[in-house]
């Protein structure tokens, strides 16, 4: 039976200093455009949530850029999410005050996961994801895509990393998942940080892990560079919503004709959108 | 003027913005007093339905219904709809206004809750025309985000499933609520927000009609 829900398409918007920029696995930045114009093309071309996300907020120790929200938010009427350098439910605040109707806490829920709690009692846990990025232990990583990257236990072994990956944690990918949602996170974004800015497809049998092991939606991210990419996160790797930027942003994706092609390939979509 | 009531539980910017982008003015409050001076109200509420005690406690409850009443055009938005009812098994001892028949549930199904995404809204077989989806074609789709629903019932105007059927929205008189949330919704949601402010303009006519 058809559950009704469509998978969501995320086109997702890495900012650093007031401009849209994509890089290869979080580094070699380039530019892509203003934040407010590409929401606005995404939402238009039938993108089902926008993701703005300060990516050196929190290496930057400064806090996120409250004019680039606010301008961003004002004309989108599709689901906003804001992320990168949130550390207090006053930040929180001050996001959703600015037209964000999620924010994503990913370093500081590490560091205090009791913020989690404070802003899902606060705005409800369907304003709060948190953000995860995952690296699998090396001697796995290699084989992230292929799929056959099991330990011995049966299941996947990846670490969390902080601060736009740049700080390894010691902390497992699953686990921190399921304390997230135990802790009142509404939505898991995870990003396979061996996958992202590569287009060689997600890391499905992570995002499959974490899916299973949680009752809130999982968001895939990473790696995103073909329609059959997002074909395999949502069957193979269970995803709730799968996220992409760069594909978007250089036009090699019109999104209506990603979903349109999902939806042949029988995975519900909103359409027409 | 649209009066959003605050609750402290949650976010009124995007409806407020959805509203702005509608050239309709809005004034967000939380006092009981301009509550029953406004001439159209829409409650949005996110999160648990314990916080719909706030409104009784602060005396925002009592202005409500009184405007209600008087025929003051009224909105409730996922929460803000669920209080229409009796209530909900979430926080039973937070009771709703009893408007629409039976209380909300947990979803009572194998798939993942909360019930997060755009899925597809259609006329409840039977109901009358609505005034709130008018130019609202059955399968559109709308964003949706809770895990509590609202029974099939007298009153409701559009139902979606999610492995079961469940009400998205209601209507009766001058009361109307929508589970999903139009703000969210793209066009399809600004149509819905738009109706809902015509109908609110309509209603201050017809008042000054009547003096």
């Amino acid at each position: 039976m058809s559950t009704g829900i469509t998978k969501r398409i995320i086109a997702c918007l890495d900012v650093t200093n007031g401009r849209v920029v994509k890089g290869v696995q979080f580094v070699d930045l380039i530019d892509a455009g203003d934040p407010s114009e590409l929401a606005h093309l995404h939402a238009t071309s039938g993108a089902d949530e926008i993701v703005l996300l300060d990516i050196t907020a929190t290496s930057d120790a400064r806090p996120i850029l409250i004019d680039v929200v606010r301008r961003t938010a004002r004309q989108l009427f599709v689901p906003f999410t804001v992320g990168g350098g949130v550390r207090s439910l006053a930040d929180a605040s001050a996001l959703f005050d600015a037209g964000a109707d999620k924010i994503s806490i990913n370093s500081a829920a590490i560091k205090a996961p009791e913020i989690i709690t404070e802003i899902a009692e606060r705005f409800g846990s369907q304003a709060v994801i948190v953000a995860i990025d995952a690296k699998r232990k090396p001697w796995l990583a290699s084989s992230a895509a292929s799929g056959a990257a099991i330990s011995a236990g049966g299941t996947i072994s990846a670490e969390v990393y902080l601060a736009g990956g740049r700080v390894a944690t010691g902390r497992d990918t699953v686990e921190w998942a399921r304390e997230a949602e135990s802790r009142g996170a509404g939505e898991i974004l995870l990003t396979s940080m061996d996958c992202d800015g590569t287009r060689t497809g997600f890391d499905c049998p992570l995002t499959a892990a974490v899916a299973k092991a949680v009752n809130i939606p999982v968001i895939a991210s990473g790696g995103a560079g073909s329609g059959d990419h997002f074909v395999e996160v949502f069957k193979a790797g269970c995803a709730d919503a799968a996220l992409a930027a760069s594909i978007f942003h250089f036009g090699i994706h019109d999104v209506r004709e990603l979903k349109a092609q999902l939806q042949r390939e029988g995975i519900p979509m909103r359409l027409p959108c | 003027m649209i009066t959003l009531v605050d609750y402290k539980a949650g976010n009124l910017t995007s409806v407020r913005k959805a509203f702005t982008y509608l050239g309709q003015e809005s004034v967000v409050t939380d006092d009981p007093a301009l509550v029953r001076q406004a001439t159209a109200i829409v409650l949005p509420g996110v999160g648990h339905f314990f916080t719909t005690e706030r409104l009784t406690s602060s005396g925002v409850r009592e202005a409500v219904c009184e405007a209600i009443e008087r025929g003051v055009p009224f909105l409730g938005i996922c929460v803000g709809m669920q209080w229409l009812f009796a209530g909900s098994t979430e926080a039973p001892e937070a009771p709703g206004l009893a408007l629409f028949e039976g209380a909300c549930e947990r979803f009572n199904t194998t798939l993942k809750v909360p019930h997060v995404g755009w899925n597809q809204i259609r006329r409840a077989p039977g109901s009358a025309p609505s005034r709130l989806l008018e130019g609202v074609p059955d399968d559109s789709f709308v964003y949706f985000t809770h895990s509590y629903r609202a029974p099939v019932v007298d009153g409701v105007s559009a139902v979606t499933t999610y492995g079961e059927t469940f009400a998205a929205a209601v209507e009766r008189d001058n009361i109307f609520g929508v589970q999903f949330h139009p703000e969210k919704s793209g066009d399809t949601g600004l149509r819905i927000l738009k109706n809902f402010c015509d109908y609110a303009a309509k209603g201050v006519r017809d008042e000054h009609w009547d003096h």
